[in-house]
C-alpha cells in the first residue's frame, strides 16, 4: 500500500489517461481509413508508462522541455509516432483497418483492466475506512 | 476519451455522405439528356484528415464533392424523345462497378466506426461506475 493518499492509485491513474489518449489516436486512424495520404499513428505505451513510473517514484528525469513528463507521474501530451505500414496503399494511406481495429480492442480491454485495478484500490481504501 | 465520439462521428458523417453520392450516382446511371451540359456526371467525395496539431488524434473532413471528368456516353437513338438534332442522346459517365465497390467500402468503414463508438461508450460507462 502506498503511504501517501494522493498516490493511492499508483501508476494506474497515469496508465488510464494514456490508454484514453491511445484510444483517441486509434479512433482517428480508423476514421481516416479512406483518407488519401493519411499516415497511421500510435504512441509507444510501454516507454511512456515507464517514464511515468520513473517520475512517480522520484527517480525520474528533470523536466527541461515542454514535452517532458510532469512530476505527478501523468504524461504530458504523448508523442505520436508513425506506424510502419505492412501493406501501404497507392493513395499514400498507411491505415490497416484490421490492425487498427485489433489494437483498438486490445487497448479497450487493457483500459478495463486498469479500471479494475483502480476500482480495487478504491474498494481497499473504503474497507479500511469503514472497518467492516 | 470524449474525443473518440467526435472523431468517429466525423467519420460516420463522411461515410454517409459517400453513401449518399453513391446512391445519387447509381440512381442517375441511366438519366438521359440531349446535350453534354445537361448530362449528370458521377460525383465523388474528397476526404482529408482534419489536421490541427501533428500530435493530436484527428477526425476526417469532407473537403468537397467533385464531378468525374471521364467522357460521357453518347448513343445514337433517333426515335428517343430526348434525342438532339443529330439523333444522339447523352448518358452519364457513371461506372456501376466503381460505385458498387465504393458502396461496400463506405458501408464497412461506417460499421467499424460504429463499433469504435460503442466500445468507447462502454468504457465511459464503466469509468462512471468506478468505486461503486
Amino acid at each position: 500500500m502506498p503511504n501517501h493518499l494522493d498516490n493511492v492509485l499508483g501508476i494506474h491513474a497515469a496508465a488510464l489517461s494514456l490508454r484514453a489518449q491511445r484510444a483517441e489516436l486509434l479512433a482517428g486512424n480508423l476514421a481516416n481509413a479512406d483518407t488519401p495520404n493519411y499516415k497511421a499513428r500510435d504512441i509507444d505505451f510501454k516507454a511512456l508508462l515507464a517514464d511515468a513510473q520513473a517520475s512517480q517514484q522520484g527517480r525520474g528525469m528533470q523536466t527541461t522541455h515542454a514535452r517532458h513528463l510532469t512530476e505527478a507521474g501523468t504524461a504530458a501530451a504523448p508523442e505520436a509516432l508513425y506506424r510502419i505500414p505492412i501493406q501501404p496503399s497507392v493513395d499514400g494511406n498507411t491505415v490497416d483497418a484490421q490492425r487498427e481495429k485489433a489494437e483498438y480492442m486490445q487497448n479497450a480491454l487493457q483500459y478495463q483492466a486498469t479500471l479494475h485495478f483502480v476500482d480495487g484500490q478504491i474498494k481497499t481504501l473504503r474497507t479500511a475506512i469503514r472497518g467492516d | 476519451m470524449f474525443k473518440v465520439f467526435d472523431i468517429a462521428g466525423s467519420a460516420l458523417s463522411a461515410q454517409s455522405l459517400r453513401l449518399n453520392t453513391t446512391a445519387s450516382n447509381l440512381a442517375n446511371a441511366d438519366s438521359v439528356s440531349s446535350s453534354t451540359e445537361q448530362t449528370y456526371r458521377a460525383r465523388h467525395t474528397v476526404f482529408a484528415a482534419a489536421l490541427n496539431d501533428a500530435q493530436e488524434a484527428v477526425g476526417v473532413d469532407v473537403r468537397g464533392i467533385v464531378e468525374s471528368q471521364a467522357p460521357l456516353r453518347q448513343e445514337y437513338r433517333p426515335d428517343h424523345p430526348m434525342a438532339n438534332g443529330d439523333g444522339y442522346v447523352f448518358l452519364p459517365n457513371v461506372n456501376a462497378v466503381e460505385e458498387m465497390t465504393n458502396m461496400i467500402s463506405a458501408s464497412r468503414a461506417y460499421q467499424s466506426n460504429v463499433e469504435v463508438i460503442n466500445t468507447a461508450k462502454q468504457l465511459m460507462l464503466k469509468t462512471l461506475t468506478l468505486g461503486q
